[in-house]
């Protein structure tokens, strides 16, 4: 009977699944079939005169520069994690060891950052921005770095709490300076944190569209997103094909970067979640 | 630790100067622009609440909060509800799991407005049959959004659910089924209970996701038709970059919008924190 029950529930399982997984099949096989057959008949799998093979890729690397702003995006995104991490590490192990006014005000504001939603600074932010001329994506990365700095100085203060503080204060009676301290001692610790940390931002900021929107001189600098926006928005008929494509390219990393390290999500969306 | 005290500015200046640009600064010039008439932050001139009043007045702004808040109940009931089940069925031995959960859990690290698309493209090629679209028909958007975001978010809170399951202590179930409970008794008289850290946080994350709302918003429907779908967050995307001369208003939304997600979040974590139970 038992059995019989568990077998049902996988079953059910089974097609969830499938269906889960359905919608990014069919925009794969619609990524090689014609603009009319991707309006009219999205379901079926290309085939004979609906079969276009590459060119939808070749359109929408070609005709806007879709690669290009993968090339943005990934250093956008590896360069401000990188910058979050380091800095926000150091803010958070800092604050947590130095108990003044001061560093109890610092967290509070992260804590309160957290949840502010973006559209309360979305307007003064990009008029902040243009004033410091940050419309670069070496600027966003700055940007980046504040608006991330809430969600993980209060990780990091977290975990540092838990830890004994005896270590440090033994490297530093054995002669080092605090910031080789912290290099040495306190970020080996640190690193399941880190790793958390690390994939929270990651997922934020490779899937970010309004912040780089309004951020960014989007002229000269797009991220997939917001090339995506923009291929449906920009001309008078759309062009479905090149968007099956981009969609395409903008999941591929995605799936790649989710297999490769999904153990190390899975804990870090779990580590994550204790913040609330 | 005195000695590191001393060494402040290696410590902190970058990230407090980050933060400061990219929210403290922006943050508190929000709250003053909301209360003036401005096109460039030098010309803003004050003008006391009216834009709040012009807020309030807006019929588009009144009827995406009622949009959002409808959004936002009918989302967390449904992810919630359709996460703790998985989640259960999911911590069972079965053969599987592993496959299971990283199909449920990878449209998360798709992006909103990628998303957006994809499902447009779902929509349109099943309702093309029914001779209709989802930007002619505000409750089939409210219905194509409301799927949109389950798909996204039912895997997420899934994890936290698992890790939640997987936390509690094997001898209370143990205890439950000695004593006779049913299955439905160990459910909401033992289960729910232990799981309550867990309904909290994810309670506190779809309902404030549902607020905050945007790409997908804007990537399937765009507020069509006639603003009908538009959310809280659109809106005030729209007020600020639509119209010229309503810098001011959108500010002023913007403050409300905030007010208002603090005021849930408040409310939400109170209301679930109360029965957590003691392991």
């Amino acid at each position: 009977m038992e059995n019989k029950g568990k077998w049902y529930g996988t079953t059910v399982l089974t097609f969830l699944c499938i269906f889960w997984i359905f919608p990014v099949f069919c925009v794969l096989w619609n990524s090689f079939k014609n603009k009319t057959a991707i309006n009219l008949q999205p379901f079926s799998l290309p085939g004979g005169k609906t079969f276009v093979g590459m060119e939808n890729y070749a359109q929408a690397i070609g005709k806007y520069g879709l690669l290009k702003s993968v090339g943005w995006t990934v250093f956008i995104t590896v360069f401000s994690v990188a910058a979050i991490l380091i800095f926000c590490s150091m803010c958070g192990w800092f604050i947590t060891r130095v108990r003044t006014k001061w560093t109890k005000v610092i967290y509070a504001l992260c804590i309160f950052s957290m949840v502010v939603p973006f559209q309360m600074v979305m307007f003064t932010l990009s008029l902040v921005t243009n004033k410091l001329h940050l419309t670069t994506p070496w600027g966003l990365i700055v940007v980046y770095l504040g608006f991330g700095a809430g969600l993980a100085v209060f990780m990091f203060t977290g975990f540092v709490r838990s830890i004994p503080i005896e270590i440090e204060e033994a490297a530093l009676i054995d002669g080092c300076t605090p910031v080789q301290t912290f290099f040495k001692v306190v970020l080996p610790i640190m690193k399941p944190t880190y790793i958390s940390v690390g994939i929270l931002e990651t997922m934020w900021i490779w899937n970010d569209f309004l912040l780089p929107y309004l951020v960014l001189d989007i002229k000269k600098y797009k991220t997939i997103s917001i090339i995506i926006q923009y291929m449906k928005g920009s001309y008078g008929s759309v062009d479905m094909g090149a968007i099956m494509a981009a969609l395409i390219l903008a999941v591929i990393p995605v799936v790649v970067f989710y297999l490769s390290c999904q153990k190390y999500i899975i804990k870090g969306v779990a580590a994550g979640a204790v913040k609330g | 630790m005195r000695a590191i005290k001393k060494y402040w500015p290696i410590f902190l200046i970058p990230t407090m100067a980050a933060f400061a640009i990219g929210f403290v600064i922006p943050f508190i010039l929000g709250i003053y622009l909301s209360f003036t008439k401005f096109t460039t932050v030098t010309d803003a001139k004050w003008v006391g609440i009216k834009n709040y009043a012009t807020a309030f007045k807006d019929s588009t702004f009144t009827h995406s909060f009622w949009f959002t808040a409808a959004f936002a109940v009918v989302t967390l009931i449904l992810i919630n509800v359709i996460a703790f089940a998985l989640a259960m069925a999911l911590t069972k031995k079965r053969r599987g799991t592993n496959v299971f959960r990283t199909v449920f859990f990878m449209p998360n690290l798709i992006g909103g407005i990628v998303l957006g698309y994809i499902w447009q493209l779902i929509f349109s090629g099943i309702l093309v049959h029914f001779n209709t679209a989802l930007n002619l028909n505000a409750k089939l958007g409210f219905w194509g959004l409301v799927i949109l975001v389950c798909w996204q978010q039912i895997g997420y809170m899934m994890i936290i659910y698992i890790a939640g399951f997987q936390s509690i202590p094997g001898d209370v179930l143990e205890a439950a089924e000695i004593d006779g409970a049913n299955a439905r008794q160990t459910l909401f008289k033992v289960t729910i209970p232990m799981m309550m850290p867990s309904i909290t946080i994810c309670t506190f994350l779809t309902i404030t996701n549902g607020f905050k709302l945007f790409d997908q918003n804007l990537a399937l429907t765009a507020g069509a038709p006639m603003k009908q779908t538009e959310m809280m967050a659109l809106n005030i995307y729209n007020t600020f970059y639509g119209r010229t001369g309503f810098e001011g208003v959108g500010q002023a939304k913007a403050v409300i919008f905030f007010l208002l997600v603090v005021a849930i979040a408040a409310l939400q974590q109170k209301l679930t924190r109360s029965k957590e139970v003691q392991q």
